[in-house]
């Protein structure tokens, strides 16, 4: 009986495909994904009084502070009959969906070395994992906004209006979350030879929101300040910012080049995220 | 004849000494220029043998070294061997947790890992949720777990606590309610390293049985990594022995478990060096009736012992030795103590010996240790393992079968009466 003749169901080997994804596979551990999320979900307000409360509290809070600061204090306009704390909710929201995408998966590797260590399934089910817990929240954040939204509009008579682009929202969110993962997995496996880069994300995604047109129109940017405006012109992050509130609040312009780049580009950073992952995800537990 | 569900081919595994982290991205722009240029890499051809005890002459280590080996269809296959021989970077290749250096795996079935029960259990979520997530991540699905649950529950033993978080149950329990999913998977291979060292009696033989469920009653193939060699024998049929990375035997289990007791220690005769200040055994000598390391059965057997004493007339001394098998389960005991009659008083050197006149242990392997201490203080000066021995049923008329191994632990007197 030769061997080389039977049929194998797969192969362990040291040698790599540059892309190595068993689709089936990942399909096959679906369960183990939901079962992820609900773990986020259900344990991270555990034995806390306002449990899921604090998905709204922080984004209601930082709204707050930033109309008081960047609009009273600093006057930064945000269009006409928009309030300053709706267009800072919106910006926030959005803002927060990626970031939480980025920080939740670029420490993937090395929070989950005891699991890695122990047990195989498909190492990218827990960064998608994160990515789909998060979006849950996100949801919750944004019925927020609408609460909000439908009381200005309708108590205060806001004239903000959203228009036909709401249609493209998952659009938004899918281009978010799909630069958050592709850029979260390429520190997370950079991360577990060079812990360096662990520090870079913790204030380098503080420094980003300041460039995301998180709490200022691109357009007043580019009035005052003209010399830089290409930085945050080229940021995807901005221009998907900028574009959720034009289709959410009618106020900022929408640049159909622009957010055709911006999904390219995070199509581009998932994919590289992806392959960089699926690289390290072979080996990492000898080097981390 | 049953065919082979895994073979592995040559698998090596490379690690780095040292501190991994500094100096890597050197090694690494080197490794990328030679792969960039088409060669092999560079680091791959230097490497030591995986001997902890010995100085590294190079930066890398050879944590395992071309292994091959088959296995068939619902067999159990134990694997052996000292701390750092390289059996758990073998599982872990195997489970997938890391890919090898070099060489090749084949399965015909999907592989399911034992490695440390528990893996994954979130403290702050129940008993019942943790069944589920645990059961997905050792890759089971959702439906697969919700048919078993209850007998997954039931093998436990926690029922009453299956809706308390875990972060408020014992250890022990912890282990329980883990294995008991693990046993519950249903993968064609199934790969354990130590789980049974946690968990009290009555759940280590509920374990064990359950193991011998898994290969004999459902056909399934298990590869299973443990110092508890009684467990081995009882499990496995064929045994791997690692040493310093490399299989030194692949053989039925109980010549692979007495090839492994063998590499531990051989010598009739055993030195080492006297403690300082204290009193210690500097040798150790066995006398056989066979000569060598060979006894027969029901025939004279000699311990003796030479013990360095710092100063003259010494007291509270008290000498004991064990005979252990080769399943490192204790078969007889002796002791000497000073305050009974004095001994070992003269500065320097004693001697001192102990006589079976008749030494009745049962064919088999066996090995001393030797403990010293004063048994007033009760201090422990020494405690060693040396010496080991064979003994061969030579004088004793034959049973028609021959002479079984693990039938019996020793032969005594006595007669049929009819």
């Amino acid at each position: 009986m030769k061997v080389s003749d039977q049929n194998w169901l797969y192969t362990i080997s040291s040698k790599q495909k540059l892309i190595d994804f068993n689709f089936k596979e990942i399909w096959r551990y679906r369960d183990l994904l939901t079962l992820f999320v609900k773990r986020d979900v259900i344990t991270v307000y555990k034995q806390t009084i306002l449990g899921p409360l604090w998905y709204i509290i922080q984004p209601l809070f930082t709204s707050i502070i930033f109309t008081l600061i960047f609009n009273n204090l600093a006057s930064i306009p945000t269009g006409d009959g928009v309030p300053a704390f709706l267009f800072n909710l919106a910006g926030i929201t959005a803002w927060n969906y990626f970031k939480a995408c980025l920080t939740g998966t670029s420490d993937t590797f090395t929070k989950n070395q005891g699991i890695f260590g122990k047990v195989y399934f498909p190492r990218v089910i827990m960064p998608l994992s994160s990515v789909v817990s998060n979006l849950l929240k996100f949801g919750i954040q944004l019925l927020v906004f609408a609460a909000f939204y439908l009381f200005f509009v309708f108590g205060k008579g806001a004239t903000a209006s959203p228009n036909m682009g709401l249609v493209f929202l998952p659009l938004l969110i899918l281009t978010m979350a799909m630069l958050g993962l592709g850029f979260g997995m390429v520190i997370s496996s950079l991360t577990t030879k060079y812990r360096d880069l662990s520090f870079l994300v913790q204030f380098g995604v503080q420094l980003l929101m300041y460039g995301s047109a998180v709490m200022y129109p691109l357009s007043y940017f580019d009035e005052k300040l003209p010399e830089y405006s290409w930085l945050v012109e080229h940021n995807p992050i901005a221009i998907v910012i900028e574009t959720f509130r034009h289709v959410a609040l009618g106020v900022d312009s929408l640049y159909p080049s622009k957010l055709i780049y911006a999904i390219i580009f995070s199509v581009l950073v998932f994919l590289a995220g992806l392959i960089v992952f699926n690289k390290t995800e072979k080996s990492f537990i000898d080097t981390v | 004849m049953s065919d082979i569900i895994l073979q592995v081919e040559n698998i090596s595994k490379q690690y780095r000494l040292g501190l991994v982290g500094t100096g890597t991205l050197s090694h690494d722009l080197n490794r990328w220029w030679h792969k960039v240029r088409g060669k092999e890499d560079p680091y791959l051809k230097v490497g030591d043998i995986n001997d902890r005890s010995k100085k590294a002459l190079s930066d890398y280590v050879w944590a395992l070294k071309n292994i091959s080996f088959e296995v068939r269809r619902g067999e159990v296959l134990g694997i052996i061997g000292k701390n750092g021989a390289g059996k758990s970077t073998l599982l872990k290749i195997l489970s997938r947790v890391t890919s090898p250096t070099t060489g090749e795996i084949k399965t015909k079935g999907r592989i399911a890992s034992l490695l440390e029960v528990g893996t994954g259990f979130h403290p702050e979520m129940t008993g019942r949720e943790n069944v589920f997530l645990n059961g997905a991540i050792l890759g089971m699905t959702k439906n697969e777990i919700r048919n078993k649950l209850n007998e997954i529950i039931a093998f436990s033993g926690c029922e009453r606590y299956i809706d308390t978080p875990v972060k408020r149950y014992s250890s022990g329990m912890k282990v329980r309610l883990a294995f008991a999913v693990a046993a519950h998977l249903e993968p064609d291979i199934l790969v354990v390293d130590e789980v049974l060292a946690v968990g009290d009696i009555e759940f280590q033989k509920k374990a064990i049985g359950k193991m011998q469920d898994i290969s004999k009653g459902e056909g399934r193939t298990v590869l299973f990594v443990s110092h508890d060699l009684s467990a081995i024998s009882t499990l496995a049929q064929k045994t791997i022995v690692l040493s310093n990375g490399e299989i030194a035997a692949i053989e039925n289990t109980d010549k692979a478990i007495a090839i492994y007791s063998n590499m531990e220690s051989q010598a009739a005769v055993f030195n080492q060096e006297p403690l300082k200040n204290v009193p210690s055994v500097t040798r150790v000598e066995i006398v056989t009736s066979e000569g060598g390391v060979l006894q027969a059965n029901y025939k004279p057997f000699k311990l003796n012992f030479d013990i360095n004493v710092p100063e003259a007339d010494y007291k509270n001394l008290s000498v004991s030795f064990q005979v252990f098998n080769n399943l490192n389960k204790a078969m007889l005991f002796s002791y000497i103590f000073d305050i009974d009659q004095p001994i070992c008083r003269k500065k320097g050197i004693n001697n001192l010996s102990y006589v079976f006149e008749n030494l009745r242990l049962y064919k088999g392997n066996y090995y001393i240790k030797v403990h010293l201490a004063n048994s007033k203080t009760r201090q422990k000066f020494q405690e060693f393992d040396c010496c080991s021995f064979e003994v061969e049923m030579l004088n004793l008329k034959e049973p028609e079968w021959g002479w079984q191994q693990n039938v019996c632990q020793y032969i005594d007197d006595g007669k049929w009466v009819y």
